[in-house]
């Protein structure tokens, strides 16, 4: 299975990332930002970091990045597509999904575990999970309190568009909402790290809460 | 800005002429106490430097150290004190960009950073700001860079009012036959990657090798810390690609200090020519020779793969610019375009005349008398409330310490662990103990070295290399020049005792604040290496606690006599070579053998302190018995004295039979000192209820900043 991982500018959990996605037996290749992604590819994952400094907003400036239009015609075809902290950043600033990210309610960077229940289960992402699961798994972030209006919050609930939640409430995130999928379910934002949370010698209780993660995905590339 | 009367003969004799007005400028950036070494180089060389594991030899900037299976860890530890008491923010978070472009140099990937950061009295808002800016600095840099900080200190006293310590140290990771191997011949281009350079941190090393009286803004370096990211992977893509024959960071003194010590180091001269260099405003000549602007690197190349080189840079933005070539010679030569405005031997401006001190002891300490009695529950409270002893939490989750997925044992802890390639684990610790120093730098250094061997043994590791920041007052002061060349004697005596290699060190002098020099303040940084680390699990009811090693009356510059009879006299810890050894073994043999939940190193705050900790970890009480702990003192000692080589096990009361019987088999000292469970940590004087302790030191640290 062929999994894109797109590396911007100030990208820096794509190593990360590619390590763990080889882990679980699949084959990722990085695609520089400027290079696109190529014919054949299975899965796309847009992996956390600061593109270009987080300037501007996070995310902001890499959503214009000419790799973009080949998320953007992925993500129509219906590939996974999934965005991890700054990769979810760039989904959100490029309309691929839907709500903002904006500085957590008590500002400032935030580095510590957490936990999520998970949501929707339809996703290429989530289908090895049950609904309803509380998961350990590790935030990294400044800007990642989800933001988007009541009614919005509210169709995503109803379309069961909400992946995952925190929870408690941890940053003033809208809905609790760690992370959501498009209306197709194939694109996925996250704002915590699946990646960090994948194997057990770097979990806390030498669990691996995140596994089912990439097993899904591993699964729906076989499907 | 200049170099001192002596110099300036000395420079005059060596060249045979009056040095013009660049040479002189760019031999006083060179010879600056914080590149040349000048007062201290003779003194560092008592450092045991090899030992099994090291890799050195010819072109090897410091060791790394060989972990096995063909893979290598570099570590570098530097201070950027002078900026980050003026400019907290940018001259800690440039601090973090200096260290791990040495780790880039070295040929390998950065994979952590700690800190070691230390303030005036907290009650100050100046402290408090400079605390808070400088934790934001590091935040903001490495957590951009993606490199996860793991680990580091926060301490507070007057000696540091109205200054700052900012100590940073990076690992390394990588392939040993990845390591640069700096070479060069003539014919070389020579190449400045990155950042364009400006008129930021203009003598920033003569700065750094003055006392703090001017508060001087503009010797501060400006950080960018995207633009490191992007030099970080230029460099190790050209590296692999295999076109970097020697490479030097731009640190203090600019391209002066990077020019003159490649060219002196590899046997070359080098020209440059100032009119190729990528800035950032219009500089003079000699600004452009000694700015300190952040984020560049020197490489020499062969001719040949400079268009791979440029490519690359192109690539990912990183700005490149051919600024000269390696010659036969070893002449220094730096033009702006064809005029010639500086041109001397690199042997000469690369080698400071070297700098003698007096050495005079301090006079006897005075004789602390006898203590009063005290009321050691409100003690011990008070004391885990303090901004010395509070969790660290506030501070350390602002870094990103997850990124890398190496991260195994997280900060909060003895020591930080993280997971190498081969399978093996890498633990790491940074300690300082500057009020033991004060009373005597031999034994306090000595400790502070023990005491990050001792942190490290915590997280299952055994003790593999040391570095070692050596941070004083003005050393033309000889009381301060005499702590110096104690505090090198106690750490090389038990590194040597202790077969611990020192890969590498920075020094650090005329850290002087209005009131006079700081307290002595040397810094260990040791590196463990393990199979397979030690997870601490939390204290649970039932569990026994093992004290291990003895205490003794060694109560001088301890929390306890600071905060709670307001003295630092008295004698302070120190190590026995022999115990420290044994009850390492100890401790690494309980582990292996699962006889322990948790390990907890006893430091500040004693045996007291540490108890408290795995209280408030497990959120269990314990009742342990102070008159049973080895080693025979008052009760007042026996809780708070912070004697070295003494660690707390906790055992599951169903395994505390076979760690009894492993213990005495061994024949450290040690007892079997009390039971975990119920909500409040007893032990003689003491009865303190958990949930007290754990508000009070959870909360001491953010209530400071926000407070």
């Amino acid at each position: 299975m062929r999994v894109a991982v797109v590396v911007f500018p100030g990208s820096n959990c794509d190593r990360d990332m590619h390590h763990v996605l080889s882990e679980f037996g699949m084959s990722p290749e990085y695609r520089w930002h400027e290079d696109g992604i190529p014919g054949g590819t299975d899965a796309v994952v847009l992996p956390g970091g600061f593109s270009y400094a987080d300037r501007l907003r996070a995310g902001a400036i890499a959503s214009h990045s000419p790799v973009m239009d080949d998320v953007r015609r992925l993500a129509d075809d219906g590939v996974p597509v999934l965005g991890v902290c700054n990769g979810f950043q760039i989904l959100a600033e490029a309309g691929l999904l839907p709500g903002a990210l904006v500085s957590n309610d008590e500002p400032g960077f935030m580095c510590r575990w957490t936990e999520v229940v998970v949501g929707s289960t339809g996703t290429p992402f989530t289908s090895r999970f049950s609904g309803g699961d509380v998961l350990g798994i590790p935030v990294a972030n400044g800007e990642g309190r989800y933001h988007a209006d009541e009614r919005t919050v509210r169709e995503l609930e109803d379309a069961g568009r909400i992946v995952f939640r925190y929870a408690g409430d941890l940053n003033g995130s809208a809905g609790s909402i760690a992370g959501v999928c498009s209306e197709g379910g194939n694109v996925v934002g996250m704002m915590p790290h699946p990646e960090r949370a994948a194997e057990p010698d770097v979990c806390p209780p030498g669990a691996a809460p995140m596994a089912p993660l990439f097993e899904s995905l591993r699964a729906a590339a076989a499907a | 800005m200049n170099l001192e009367p002596g110099e300036l003969e000395d420079l005059r004799s060596r060249l045979g002429r009056e040095p013009s007005d660049t040479e002189a400028r760019i031999v006083a950036a060179e010879w600056s106490e914080h590149c040349s070494y000048k007062s201290s180089r003779e003194h560092l060389s008592i450092l045991p430097r090899t030992g099994p594991g090291v890799v050195g030899g010819p072109g090897l900037d410091s060791g790394a150290l060989d972990v096995g299976d063909g893979w290598v860890v570099t570590a570098h530890i530097e201070s950027h004190n002078h900026p980050s008491a003026v400019e907290p923010y940018g001259g800690a978070a440039t601090g973090v960009g200096g260290v791990i472009r040495d780790i880039l140099s070295a040929g390998t990937r950065p994979i952590a950073i700690l800190d070691g950061l230390r303030f005036g009295d907290p009650s100050g808002g100046h402290a408090r700001w400079l605390f808070r800016s400088a934790v934001s600095g590091i935040a903001d840099y490495g957590n951009c860079i993606g490199v996860p900080t793991i680990g580091g200190e926060v301490e507070f006293d007057a000696s540091y009012d109205g200054y700052a310590l900012v100590d940073v140290a990076a690992i390394g990771f990588g392939r040993r036959s990845s390591l640069i191997r700096n070479r060069a011949s003539a014919g070389d281009a020579v190449l400045l990657l990155g950042g364009p350079t400006g008129r930021d941190g203009i003598g920033g090393s003569q700065f750094a090798s003055e006392s703090l009286d001017a508060q001087d803004r503009s010797a501060v370096q400006i950080p960018d810390p995207f633009a490191e990211k992007m030099l970080i992977e230029a460099v190790i893509e050209a590296r692999r690609a295999g076109l970097i024959r020697a490479m030097k960071d731009l640190g203090g003194g600019g391209l002066s200090c990077a020019i003159s010590e490649t060219a002196d180091a590899l046997g070359v001269g080098i020209e440059a020519d100032v009119s190729r260099v990528h800035l950032r405003g219009e500089l003079e000549p000699w600004e452009v020779m000694v700015s300190e602007s952040q984020e560049r690197m020197l490489l020499l190349a062969a001719p040949g793969d400079v268009p791979r080189i440029e490519s690359i840079c192109g690539r990912l933005g990183v700005a490149c610019s051919q600024i000269g070539r390696a010659s036969d010679g070893g002449q220094m030569v730096i033009r702006r375009g064809d005029e010639v405005i500086s041109d001397m031997p690199a042997r000469v401006v690369a080698n400071a005349p070297p700098q003698e001190h007096a050495a005079s002891p301090p006079g006897p300490a005075p004789d602390p008398g006898s203590r009063p009695r005290a009321d050691h529950s409100a003690a011990l409270l008070r004391m885990l409330g303090s901004p010395n002893m509070s969790s660290r939490a506030w501070v350390y989750g602002q870094y990103d310490h997850e990124v890398g997925i190496r991260t195994v044992v997280r900060p909060g802890m003895d020591a930080s662990a993280l997971r190498l390639d081969n399978g093996r684990y890498l633990a790491v610790s940074m300690d300082a103990a500057p009020k033991h120093c004060n009373i005597d730098p031999r034994a306090g250094a000595a400790g502070c070295l023990e005491e990050a061997c001792r942190n490290v043994v915590c997280a299952g590791a055994r003790p593999a290399a040391m570095l070692d920041h050596l941070q004083f007052g003005d050393p033309r002061d000889g009381r301060v020049f005499w702590s110096f060349k104690e505090s090198v004697a106690g750490m090389a005596w038990y590194a040597r005792s202790a077969g611990i290699p020192c890969i590498g060190g920075k020094v650090s002098l005329y850290n002087e604040t209005p009131s006079g020099p700081i307290k002595p303040t040397p810094v260990a940084l040791v590196l463990g290496l393990a199979d397979r680390p030690f997870r601490q699990g939390s204290a649970a009811d039932g569990d026994a606690l093992f004290v291990i090693g003895a205490t003794r009356e060694e109560m001088g510059g301890s929390e306890y006599m600071e905060q709670v009879h307001g003295t630092a006299d008295g004698a302070c810890p120190a190590v026995d070579p022999g115990e420290s050894a044994a009850n390492m073994d100890a401790v690494l043999a309980l582990q292996a053998a699962g006889l322990a939940r948790a390990v907890h190193d006893c430091s500040k705050g004693g045996i007291a302190a540490a108890l408290a900790e795995l209280c408030i970890a497990g959120r269990t009480g314990c009742r342990a018995e102070p008159g049973s702990f080895p080693g025979d003192v008052p009760e007042d000692a026996a809780l708070f004295s912070e004697s070295h080589s003494r660690y707390l096990v906790v055992c599951p009361g169903s395994r505390a039979d076979a760690a009894e019987a492993e213990l005495r088999r061994r024949g450290v000292r040690h007892s079997r000192a009390g039971v975990f469970g119920g909500g409040a940590i007893r032990a003689g004087g003491v009865d303190l209820s958990v949930d007290k302790a754990r508000a009070a030191w959870l909360g001491a640290l953010g209530g400071l900043v926000h407070g």
